[in-house]
């Protein structure tokens, strides 16, 4: 029964007698007889410890309790109100400065018919405000639990390292996605509201119907969302190298605001399409006639190529990293 | 040097360690070393093994290393050297049968305890879902939370936390509990129930390793023990084998002093001394009520028997030096 034990642990049990010398590991002559006695005694062969078996939805239950804490926690849910409330403003700042005449551009493409101010909506908040609340999700993912002490537990559970990460990291696309949705819903009820419904004239002149216009906002919400997506990868690296979510938040979002900087100096034009925010408001290609898929793919690929490398390295940091908080 | 596992359970009457990896360590860790960032050395080569089915102390002053010899056999922190099993199996693989404690309660304090259990569950890949309600349901009740069960954890006491945490230890079926000083912040009621539940557990056949640095605790609930000093391993073995230098003794406390000797001599008992109102002697292996019945026919007036176990706090201090003053 105890033959493991005596042969790997001399020190335990009832060797260390008084005035008996401490044996070394190793050096336990009466292993050998007890381990044949042993097997005598009993029958039936010790069947090899094995793995305990993984349950079949499991990953998708960590990943629906995991969608459960971000789509419950206060904190997040206010961030979905606010960005929700913001199309609702400009749409009736738009209907009230358009109501008093003299309009021009933009201000006239988006009163004039109900679907325009999605568009206008998303390339407004796309540049700050959705960044902002997907980047607190994303960076508060690991380092919020790191920080709280929960990750050692989610860990020792066992979660599994890479298992957890790529749940974090589905929960902040998830989220990403539900920030551009918000934006898309409240723009979309609020134009239904206060604007004329009807075919929609884009920006090249042409005009499509209200349901094709609809599918094309459909495509901007799953194009912007992905650009989201990517950022949230990018949260998500920074968030492993720290236990406080603040620093990963606030450094992800800075990232961002330097990257919006120099967009906007000409100088620089060659490194643009390099920096991510470039890419977000190449949703606008749904407003050309047809729609200019090459533009979309560009961006995508450019999306991809982000998401590919921030997971790598918040694999990498993370796979290998001292849980010590 | 024979079986150490029988010897561990006896006191619970523990049922034999279950039928895979039988005769196993629960723990068996070999050369383990942990060299931290910045050269400190926090375990070295630490070479334990902690038998089936035992209750193994792990002791050790503050800063000893056995949080982070701990956090090695989770899996949380990778070790500079040596190797490491649990249950039989290396690495990581067992932790779905392990519970564990360590540094303390942390939970998300938004959520009520039952959500807090239920989401460190959702983490376990081979715990069922359709159990779960159940089993977070059970293991509130087996630390007295099931009143607090709705509460969020932010208003929790330290002793709720406490309890909850040992509650997330004991979701699913276990054959080996890790606790990290379990008994920290909590009441003497607490303290008493944390050592109940061990034996408990214990009873059950599931292997506890319970790190603290309260001797007294050990020496109540655990059958081994091994003590650290500075990332080194100084001793292990069972509680009698460490404390094996004392011998257990009995007193006995009478007005008739000579008497009682004289009984006591007629056993055959070892080193008998006489002092005002009490006499003392090596109990060996002499039943101490027999011991009594004996004195009582001899017309000895009886005030109290005691039996009195070497305490392990001479070992501790002995191996680990002065007091517990924090080294390196
Ligand atoms: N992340 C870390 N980086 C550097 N040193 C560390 C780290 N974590 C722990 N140590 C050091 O390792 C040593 C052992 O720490 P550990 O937490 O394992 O002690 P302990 O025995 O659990 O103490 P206590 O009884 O106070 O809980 C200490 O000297 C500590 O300073
Ligand atoms: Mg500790």
């Amino acid at each position: 029964m105890s033959t493991v034990d005596t042969s790997t642990s001399p020190g335990a049990g009832s060797g260390v007698r008084a005035g008996e010398a401490r044996r070394t590991p190793g050096l336990v002559p009466v292993a050998e007889t007890l381990e044949t006695t042993e097997r005598h005694a009993r029958p039936e062969t010790p069947t090899p410890p094995v793995p305990s078996a993984r349950e079949r939805w499991a990953f998708w239950r960590l990943l629906g309790s995991e969608l459960g804490l971000t789509f419950r926690r206060p904190r997040n849910l206010a961030m979905l109100a606010v960005i929700a409330c913001v199309p609702v403003i400009i749409g009736v700042t738009l209907r009230i400065v358009g109501g008093q005449g003299g309009m021009g551009g933009i201000i006239a493409d988006v009163a004039g018919n109900s679907l325009m101010l999605t568009f206008f909506a998303l390339s407004f908040l796309v540049l700050l405000m959705m960044p902002v609340a997907v980047t607190v999700v994303a960076g508060d993912s690991v380092a919020g639990e790191a920080g709280a002490g929960t990750l050692r537990y989610l860990l020792a559970a066992p979660a599994g390292r890479t298992r957890l990460l790529l749940v974090k990291y589905l929960n902040a696309a998830i989220y990403a996605y539900a920030v551009t949705a918000v934006v898309a819903l409240s723009a979309l009820l609020t134009g239904l509201v206060l604007f004329p419904a009807g075919p929609v004239t884009l920006l090249s002149g042409t005009t499509i119907t209200m349901a094709e216009g609809l599918l094309r906002i459909l495509i901007a919400v799953g194009y912007v969302g992905a650009g989201m997506a990517a950022l949230a990868a990018i949260g998500l690296a920074l968030s492993t190298f720290t236990e406080v979510s603040i620093g990963a938040i606030a450094g992800t979002i800075v990232l961002v605001i330097v990257c919006q900087v120099l967009r906007a100096i000409p100088e620089l034009d060659s490194i643009t399409p390099y920096l991510l925010p470039t890419w977000f408001t190449n949703f606008d290609a749904v407003l050309r006639a047809p729609v200019d898929f090459g533009a979309l793919r560009e961006g995508l690929v450019a999306f991809g190529a982000y998401i590919a490398l921030f997971g790598s390295i918040a694999w990498a940091r993370f796979s290998g990293k001292d849980i010590t908080s | 040097m024979t079986t150490v596992t029988q010897e561990a359970g006896a006191p619970f009457g523990a049922a034999p360690p279950p039928a895979d990896g039988a005769g196993e360590s629960a723990i068996v860790t070999e050369g383990l070393t942990k060299r931290f960032r910045g050269g400190q050395v926090a375990v070295n080569a630490l070479d334990l093994a902690v038998p089936r089915g035992s209750v193994f102390g792990f002791l050790g002053p503050n800063g000893s290393g056995k949080t982070t010899t701990i956090r090695m056999l989770l899996g949380l922190v990778t070790p500079t050297a040596g190797t490491h099993s649990v249950l039989g199996l290396p690495a990581t693989q067992a932790l779905p049968r392990v519970g564990a404690l360590v540094e303390g309660p942390a939970f998300y304090p938004y959520l009520s305890g039952t959500a807090n259990l239920l989401r460190f569950d959702a983490a376990d890949p081979t715990a069922p879902r359709t159990t779960a309600r159940r089993r977070v349901a059970e293991a509130l009740e087996r630390v007295g939370l099931s009143a607090a069960a709705g509460k969020r954890y932010r208003n929790y006491s330290l002793g709720m936390r406490q309890r909850l945490a040992i509650a997330a230890a004991l979701l699913g079926p276990r054959e080996l509990l890790i606790l990290d000083e379990p008994t920290n912040g909590l009441d003497p009621q607490g303290t008493r129930e944390v050592r109940a539940l061990v034996k408990e557990i214990a009873a059950d056949g599931t292997t506890v390793f319970v790190s603290s640095h309260l001797l007294a605790e050990v020496e109540q609930m655990c059958t081994h023990a091994a003590i650290m000093r500075t990332g080194t391993l100084v001793a292990q073995g069972t509680i009698a084998s460490l404390s094996g230098g004392l011998a257990t003794r009995v007193r006995i406390e009478t007005p008739d002093t000579a008497d009682a000797a004289r009984v006591l001599g007629t056993f055959g008992l070892a080193d008998v001394r006489s002092e005002a109102g009490q006499v003392t002697a090596e109990l060996g292996g002499h039943a101490p009520e027999r011991i009594n019945a004996a004195l009582v026919e001899e017309g000895v007036a009886v005030r109290g028997l005691a039996v009195l176990r070497p305490s392990l706090e001479d070992v501790f201090v002995g191996l680990t030096g002065e007091g517990f003053d924090v080294d390196g």
